[in-house]
């Protein structure tokens, strides 16, 4: 271990002249033939527009909406993806169908301020809006980056299969009524004097 | 018109392949240093990507000649040709094969070290006028760095000189038949290289125009064909210093078989070659290293060198 105080001249001329040509051998020389057999090691490039990148499924890219099992819209216009939203990109307003089904009137996002964080996805209650792999989503004109309700709702699942939030939500929809949701006992009769 | 030394075709075909090749060593260095890094380089343009450099040109001749309102006029436009016309006056001097050159100077060698000399005068003139600290501080950088590897950078040719007993570059030449000067000068040939590395100053002595550190040197201010000539003049004076290289130490043009040109051609870009390794593999020293190195390690070695050369030749006489 070299004295941290030493002097530069501490050293005898031809004990520095030795550790340099040392130094230039084992340090600079070999540095030079490994970079130079990188010649002959296979590039990494992917060659994209030829050549498809692998993305992997959790890649956070272009965001969807989802529909549920039965087909109809997961999104319940719960506003909590607003909410989330770092950037402010999503707007909503909510509506009701006459079934009592809560729905998006309208549902844009802004894709030239999304930064593709996920947090709206993570906080979705009803897994509608999802994020995809997909990252080409180049366009001339910057208004082609809002995307409405029909450029961005899709007509399957989307990553999450099983989600059907009104089959397991205790609301009252048109078919379905208070207690025959999924799992959900009667609503208690707190009028009757039986146990 | 005749194929010789200084005829007017002579002239103009060497001036034309040595700009040609040194606009072509853009690409070939992106390319290089591409496969070294393991990844591709330029392949878009044209097949394997050489039409690159017609890109690259079209861009940089259609930018804007942008001079700063604070700049020294005069000196600002002059600084990039200087450096232009010193390296392509160098090449006047040097012998591509016999019967290919422009002049045959009984000072071949000390021209081109004039040249080199006159050289530093691009960068620091680039530098003061520009009136940028960075710039300002690449230029101080660049007149120390220039001015104290020039002179070892001369010793260490004076074995190659003593061998040869002449200055005429073509001579050297010729006297190199016997085998290669590269042999009885090895140590001269290294400080050579890494002077002449210095000179051009490459990677990775690149210190004037050190990116990471004073943003791009000397010629920050530059944009256009200005900054234009000071990149294609810093790739001629790569291809100089390895024509000169393979001129004083590798036989120049000798070679078995193939004609005198085609072997030129191939240990210059083996040299040119080298250069662009050096660049992709070594990091830049710091500055005071850089010049302790010098004056420290290197200029005592080549006068050692010069001193056994000489004796061993008094002795053999």
């Amino acid at each position: 271990m070299s004295d941290p105080i030493a002097r530069p001249h501490s050293k005898s001329f031809l004990a520095k002249f030795g550790e340099l040509i040392s130094d230039t051998l084992n340090s600079q020389v070999v540095t030079l033939w490994r970079v130079f057999k990188h010649l002959f090691v296979a590039t990494d490039t992917v060659q994209y527009p030829e050549q498809q990148p692998h993305m992997f499924s959790r890649w956070r890219g272009r965001i969807i909406l989802t529909r549920d099992p039965d087909g109809e819209e997961r999104c319940v216009a719960c506003n909590l993806c607003a909410v989330a939203c770092p950037v402010d990109c999503i707007a909503l307003q909510k509506t009701e169908d006459e079934e009592g089904r809560w729905y998006p009137e309208f549902f844009r996002i802004n894709f030239s301020r999304c930064i593709m964080c996920g947090f709206c996805e993570e906080a979705c209650p009803t897994n509608a809006i999802q994020l995809t792999p997909d990252f080409e989503m180049a366009e001339y004109k910057r208004q082609d980056m809002v995307w409405e309700k029909a450029d961005l709702l899709i007509a399957g699942t989307g990553k999450y299969h099983e989600t059907n939030f009104y089959r397991v939500a205790g609301k009252a929809i048109g078919g379905k009524d208070k207690g025959e949701a999924k799992n959900e006992l009667p609503p208690v009769d707190v009028r009757s004097l039986l146990p | 018109m005749q194929w010789e030394v200084g005829s007017a075709l002579n002239i103009a075909s060497i001036l034309a392949v040595v700009i040609v090749i040194a606009a072509m060593l853009i690409w070939v260095e992106r390319r290089l240093l591409g496969f070294w890094q393991d990844r591709l380089g330029p392949n878009r343009v044209g097949p394997f990507g050489l039409l690159q450099v017609v890109a690259d040109m079209i861009k940089i001749f259609t930018k804007e000649d942008w001079i700063p309102p604070f700049a020294d006029r005069f000196s600002f436009v002059l600084a990039p040709t200087i450096i232009m016309i010193v390296i392509l006056f160098s090449f006047s001097v040097v012998p591509f094969a016999p019967g290919v050159g422009i002049v045959d100077s009984n000072i071949g060698v000390l021209f081109v070290l004039a040249m080199a000399s006159l050289g530093a005068y691009s960068v620091m003139l680039g530098g003061l006028s520009s009136d940028n600290k960075y710039a300002l501080l690449g230029s101080l950088r660049a007149a120390a760095q220039m001015v104290s590897y020039e002179v070892f950078m001369g010793i260490s040719l004076l074995g190659v000189v003593a061998l040869a007993g002449s200055f005429n570059l073509r001579e050297i030449v010729v006297a190199q038949e016997g085998g290669w000067f590269v042999v009885p000068q090895f140590i001269g040939f290294i400080i050579f290289l890494i002077a002449g590395i210095a000179e051009s100053h490459r990677l990775p002595f690149d210190i004037p125009e050190a990116e990471q550190e004073i943003c791009a040197g000397y010629h920050t201010e530059y944009s256009g064909m200005k900054f234009g000539m000071f990149f294609v003049g810093e790739y001629l004076g790569l291809v100089l210093i390895s024509s000169l290289i393979t001129v004083l130490f590798f036989g120049g043009w000798q070679g078995p078989l193939l004609p005198p040109l085609v072997w030129f051609f191939i240990k210059a870009s083996c040299f040119i070659a080298f250069f662009i390794l050096l660049r992709a593999a070594i990091p830049r020293p710091r500055y005071d290293q850089l010049m302790s190195y010098g004056w420290l390690f290197l200029l005592p070695l080549s006068l050692i060198n010069l001193l056994i050369t000489g004796a061993v030749i008094l002795l053999a006489n």
